[in-house]
């Protein structure tokens, strides 16, 4: 448990020296949901139906484009072999990596959503359930686009290769996130979706550094 | 199983049963395609367009056997170093890829005069969409190494974690409301006339031998590819 708190703070003072690229990714959310009021048209209608989908799909983009350096910045300098080496759980050290990833990426971005979701003109009722489903959806991005990161580390056509095996991964989190908040945000009781959400987190936060960790493994032999 | 890691011996075997594969593959479409296509009874609901179900079905059932067979070969490959069933696994992805595809597109086809449109977004047609394109990235991951081997076991552990969705698919329409037809086969028994199950599992028997034809025709390609490239480097050297 130690280890595991020391490795997120390593990760997390790193992020700090290097917050632009925390700032970018956030700023790529603000910057891709503030296009499509341009692109579909600024009646409140519209946007008010698709906002939730738009909030959930820039965030997993957002969230990929994070994922290119979750391991590669170790790889390059030569961490990732000895954190592999030392006396702690190759486990440990990916759940590390996931949890410093989500507070530098999915974190923000949940807060940053609620704003977003102004200009999206969504209703101020599903603000209270658009946090709530990013905040258990998010996690569940992070732990499966670290195995996403972890098989796709040293490969060829990478920025491609990633998208290709991660995304049809995300289609449950994306469907039942949006469907928790459009169904909130229509005063009904959307209970069961934020349950299968929480479902989805704990089933990946079983398998996924665990998949993640033996990936590594065979990166680095 | 372990005598098979050999691929030398697993071609003996390979070599012996392919005959029969493509006889039965053959037998089963020479009696399977009239019967499906011409003498089975019209539903009385969906008329002629049932036909269609001939082919969707068991390139339906295809996709996941072949999804099955990629991810319990990677497993093996994973746990033991099971070479051959690691090409089985390389083997199966392409034609899995092809019979998801073709269940997708026959399904528009059907869904177009039936359901009134070719595409819902329900559960069932989405997980297969999904799966398609785990297929994709299978391949995709296995390529993009400059050591065949780590790409061998990346992609396996990408097959082992896409396995998750295949009871998706096979409980997608009974967990959820779906447009899709449920299964016919069910715990209270078949709910076909054997009019028309006789020729669906003439049809399912063709597709599975046309399957054992392909994998062991791809299992051999690799064999000979990986002897070829051993036979360069030897002269390189």
């Amino acid at each position: 448990m130690k280890s595991f708190l020391t490795l997120i703070g390593r990760d997390l003072r790193l992020s700090i020296k290097h917050r632009a690229d925390t700032i970018m990714v956030a700023g790529f959310f603000a910057i891709t949901v503030i296009l499509f009021p341009f692109g579909i048209g600024p009646e409140p209608g519209v946007l008010e139906r698709v906002g939730a989908g738009i909030l959930w799909v820039t965030a997993l983009l957002a969230c990929l484009l994070s994922l290119d350096h979750l391991f590669s910045d170790d790889e390059h300098d030569g961490t990732l072999d000895l954190l592999l080496t030392a006396p702690v759980a190759p486990t440990t050290v990916v759940a590390a990596k996931i949890t410093a990833h989500w507070l530098t990426t999915g974190l923000p971005l949940t807060l940053l959503a609620p704003i977003l979701g102004v200009a999206l003109q969504m209703p101020s009722e599903s603000t209270a359930p658009m946090i709530l489903a990013l905040l258990i959806g998010t996690p569940t991005l992070s732990l499966i686009g670290a195995v996403g990161a972890a098989l796709t580390l040293g490969a060829r056509r990478r920025g491609v290769l990633l998208p290709l095996v991660i995304l049809p991964l995300y289609i449950p989190v994306l469907i039942f996130g949006v469907g928790a908040i459009d169904t909130s945000g229509m005063g009904f009781d959307a209970g069961g979706l934020f349950a299968v959400l929480g479902g989805f987190l704990l089933m990946a936060a079983a398998l996924c550094p665990w998949a993640a960790a033996v990936a590594l493994r065979l990166a680095s032999e | 199983m372990h005598a098979f890691a050999n691929p030398t011996r697993f071609l003996k075997l390979a070599t012996a049963i392919q005959p029969w594969a493509i006889g039965l593959c053959i037998l089963c479409f020479a009696v399977g395609i009239p019967m499906a296509l011409v003498f089975s009874p019209p539903d009385y609901q969906q008329g002629e367009t049932v036909r269609i179900m001939y082919v969707h079905v068991p390139s339906a059932w295809m996709g996941l056997f072949a999804y099955g067979v990629m991810a319990a070969g990677s497993a093996s490959y994973l746990i033991w170093r099971h070479p051959v069933a690691n090409m089985i696994a390389k083997a199966s992805a392409p034609i899995g890829a092809m019979f998801t595809a073709l269940c997708l597109l026959t399904g528009m086809l059907w869904g177009e005069p039936m359901w009134g449109t070719p595409w819902v977004w329900d559960a069932r047609l989405t997980s297969m969409l999904v799966l398609f394109f785990l297929y994709l990235g299978y391949m995709a991951l296995g390529d993009a190494f400059d050591s065949p081997e780590q790409g061998d076991k990346a992609a396996a552990i990408l097959a082992l974690v896409g396995s998750v969705n295949l009871p998706i698919i096979k409980f997608s329409v009974d967990w959820w409301n779906s447009l899709h037809q449920p299964s016919i086969f069910s715990m209270a028994g078949v709910s076909v006339d054997t009019a028309m199950l006789a020729p669906l599992f003439l049809m399912v028997g063709a597709f599975q031998f046309y399957y054992v034809v392909v994998v062991f025709m791809r299992v051999r390609a690799q064999v000979l590819a990986a002897k070829v490239r051993a036979a360069r480097l030897m002269r390189a050297a």
